[in-house]
């Protein structure tokens, strides 16, 4: 399909001249595949439209400098755009007096209730004291899902009889909010549709009951194209001040989050990265952005990576990779650290240009050649992990021998290694960390 | 068109705006008195907006337009009718679901993402079942989401079904057990077992489910006899992962359809059809105990394209 972009656009101008001026086929060549990619990643195909215009616009004639191919050219342009689509992340408005009062809207399943929780959480974090409010009486349990999550993180919920009307539990709130001194009130609204005209009103009433700081549209990041239709809705009805994408910890490129940007205007809140209540982020718009592009979430396997790896370890490793003394004993350790991040495919995934490399080798396939790079590495004598320079033919052979594989296998390994020397200097040029863009050049996270 | 004895009027109502909004459009499309480049376009926009997803669009396209001009044809509703021939073949040919099959003991489990609306569906599906004169048993397998088994209790007493519930956050596996041998001890005829809500990228929670699956199989003999897979049609492409996901670990046996009471066309079927082979079994038209209807893939494409 469409997993990496990066290489496709390459395919594409492979066959076209590396230097010069983009021309208008050029252009419409590589924007046929950022079409696709931005379609297959579900951002709604009218926003599509208007985006890759905008690309075009700004790529037609554009001078291909010496160090960037065209392909990175493009998708450097597109990555702006969706950049500058998305816009920036975007704090909870607290100002004004207490109590604040964010609401939360949203369709059914959409993952309100568990937002609401991690919101509190969030929120009393920075020292504010939430009163979450269940104003969703109509699905079985919501209101004892709230509970029981209040309860779990030990902050208060306001309750009323599943009876009482959604608008008046929420007016009731407030004032038990102003009266108990908390500084921040919180509701969680039932899931709805937005042609749902008698729930929208509900919603309106609530809204003229409360007077909300925030009303927050919870999103799910699978959404397809419906997702515009669905921001709309609610947009035109309560005046969404901000989103929350939810559910992102999967494997769904997240274009709604362009769609819904797109209609609406409003910032993005933050972003749902699990069940458990903590798991609540910040929003990235360029994690984001690559992500939507296929292109892979390099920021999140770093960050993964920080909370796996061990700290020491992988200090020692980067010290020597910037002292460009790193060798294939280190290699070997950072190997075992890598193999801590969990299901090699899904570290994989995470890396550009690995989408399409995943899919042609299975799981096992990747974790045998784990292993046999690990068997190789352990034949070597210290000397030679040390000095990989000195591995001539023959200590080749022994070591192949020695490590029950071949000797092209050897090979393979020292030129992966050679490889990642070669980026692991370039990741030292601060232009190279300047630009995140670079990084998706060169191929250089191939292999080993 | 629609003879499944209950929400008859909602489903109907349901499907109109589902036809009214995209695919409705492409009866007038199909109007005109010549294919045109335009009508091939705009259909492919009208596709993708469907959520049909880019790369069964252009597929579905190229086999339409082969056999436009391969078969001679010149009309634009006799195209009309060959696309509706090449959609119906992604979602038919499937031999019927073996819930209705004598045996035993039946057993369904049901799977899908957080919130995509398991525990719903598994409420309508009591009530159609009870509805058949048929008893039924509830697994409250979801122990980790909070008041799911409150959740699925209060579902259960309106569709008259018992429940089988343990403690929150209880091994699933030993409620799935107990469910079974409650349903066999009481010779009940479906036992339905509802799981929590998981992303299909979760390897640990994805291998939990394979668990119960073994759980089931030991008790009953090839049990789970369906696996449905809950899918809400406002999702995208990324339905096709999670088909894929859940097919590979659970080896699911149909879909369900929910939320198509809304605007959104739940069009990632057909790749699911087309890439996996899975079935739609039924369809989720609303938030109440009768809003649930087996699917007819007939039904679903004519629906599509009538006016
Ligand atoms: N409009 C509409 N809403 C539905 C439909 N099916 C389920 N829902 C709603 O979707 C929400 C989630 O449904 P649940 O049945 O709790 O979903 P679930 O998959 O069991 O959720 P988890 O167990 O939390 O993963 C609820 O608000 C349901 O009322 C449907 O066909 N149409
Ligand atoms: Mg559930």
């Amino acid at each position: 399909m469409f997993e990496n972009l990066q290489d496709k656009l390459q395919g594409v101008f492979d066959q076209l001249n590396r230097r010069g001026r983009l021309s208008e086929a050029d252009v419409d060549k590589a924007l046929r595949e950022v079409r696709l990619a931005l379609l297959e990643a579900d951002v709604n195909f009218k926003v599509v439209k208007s985006l890759v215009g905008r690309v075009r616009e700004r790529a037609v004639g554009v001078e291909v400098s010496k160090t960037i191919t065209p392909g990175q050219q493009v998708i450097k342009i597109v990555h702006e755009e969706l950049l500058a689509t998305l816009g920036d992340a975007a704090p909870l408005n607290m100002g004004g007096g207490s109590p604040r009062v964010v609401m939360l809207v949203g369709l059914q399943g959409s993952g309100k209730t568990t937002t609401a929780a991690k919101l509190a959480l969030h929120l009393r974090k920075s020292k504010h004291t939430p009163l979450l409010v269940a104003a969703d009486t109509r699905r079985p349990a919501a209101i004892e899902q709230l509970k029981v999550l209040g309860r779990q993180l030990d902050i208060p919920v306001y309750t009323e009889d599943a009876s009482v009307p959604p608008p008046k539990i929420c007016a009731n709130a407030v004032k038990a909010a102003k009266s108990g001194a908390n500084s921040v009130v919180i509701l969680d609204t039932a899931g709805r549709l937005q042609i749902d005209e008698e729930l929208m009103d509900e919603l309106s009433q609530i809204k003229a009951n409360t007077h909300p700081q925030e009303i927050l549209l919870v999103a799910d990041a699978m959404t397809g194209q419906e997702a515009v239709r669905v921001a709309q809705g609610f947009h035109d009805r309560v005046d969404l001040t901000g989103l929350i994408l939810t559910k992102i910890d999967g494997d769904a490129r997240g274009g709604a989050a362009i769609s819904i940007r797109e209609v609406t205007g409003v910032p993005i809140k933050f972003l749902g990265t699990g069940e458990k209540v903590s798991e609540l982020e910040v929003f990235h718009p360029d994690r984001l952005a690559s992500r939507i592009l296929g292109m892979g979430d390099v920021l999140t396997l770093i960050e993964r990576a920080e909370e796996m790896l061990d700290e020491e370890v992988a200090e020692r490793g980067a010290k020597k990779l910037l002292e460009g003394n790193f060798n294939l004993e280190d290699f070997l350790e950072q190997l075992h650290q890598v193999k801590r991040m969990g299901p090699l495919g899904k570290v994989m995934d995470m890396i550009p240009g690995m989408g399409e490399i995943t899919k042609s080798i299975s799981q096992e396939d990747m974790e045998n050649s784990l292993k046999r790079t690990q068997a190789i590495i352990s034949s070597m004598t210290t000397y030679e992990r040390r000095n990989p320079k000195v591995l001539n033919g023959s200590r080749r052979r022994r070591i192949a021998k020695g490590s029950g594989t071949t000797v092209q296998d050897v090979n393979q390994l020292i030129a992966q290694f050679r490889q990642m020397q070669k980026m692991m200097k370039r990741l030292k040029n601060p232009r190279f960390q300047k630009n995140l863009m670079s990084m998706f050049g060169g191929g250089g996270f191939k292999g080993f | 068109m629609f003879n499944f004895g209950f929400g008859s009027k909602k489903i109907k109502e349901s499907l109109t705006r589902t036809r009214n909004s995209v695919f409705g459009q492409i009866t007038t499309l199909f109007g005109g008195n010549e294919i045109t480049e335009e009508l091939w376009d705009d259909l492919e926009a009208l596709l993708i907006q469907a959520d049909v997803g880019v790369e069964t669009t252009l597929e579905l396209l190229e086999t339409v337009r082969g056999r436009v001009s391969s078969e001679g044809i010149t009309k634009p509703l006799d195209a009309q009718r060959v696309l509706k021939e090449e959609m119906l073949k992604l979602l038919e040919g499937y031999a019927p679901s073996v819930i209705d099959k004598q045996r035993i003991l039946t057993v369904v489990l049901v799977v899908g993402v957080n919130g995509s609306g398991k525990t719903t569906t598994i409420a309508k599906l009591s009530k159609f079942y009870r509805q058949q004169g048929k008893s039924v048993v509830l697994a409250a397998a979801d122990t980790f989401r909070a008041a799911a088994i409150d959740q699925l209790k209060i579902w259960g007493e309106r569709a008259g079904a018992s429940v089988i519930a343990h403690q929150p956050n209880a091994d699933p596996g030993a409620v799935v057990f107990d469910a079974i041998k409650s349903g066999l001890a009481r010779k009940a005829d479906i036992v339905i077992i509802d799981t929590a809500g998981r992303l299909h990228t979760k390897f640990n929670l994805m291998r939990e489910l394979e668990k119960l699956r073994g759980i089931a199989r030991k008790q009953v003999h090839a049990a789970p006899h369906e696996t449905l897979l809950v899918l809400d049609a406002t999702t995208g492409q990324n339905a096709v992962s999670q088909a894929k996901h859940f097919k590979d670990t659970v080896e699911i046996t149909g879909v369900v359809l929910t939320k198509l009471d809304g605007t959104a066309k739940g069009g990632v079927v057909f790749a699911i059809g087309k890439t996996l082979g899975v079935p739609v079994r039924f369809v989720g038209v609303g938030e109440g105990i009768d809003d649930l209807m087996p699917f007819d893939a007939q039904a679903f494409v004519d629906g599509l394209f009538d006016e």
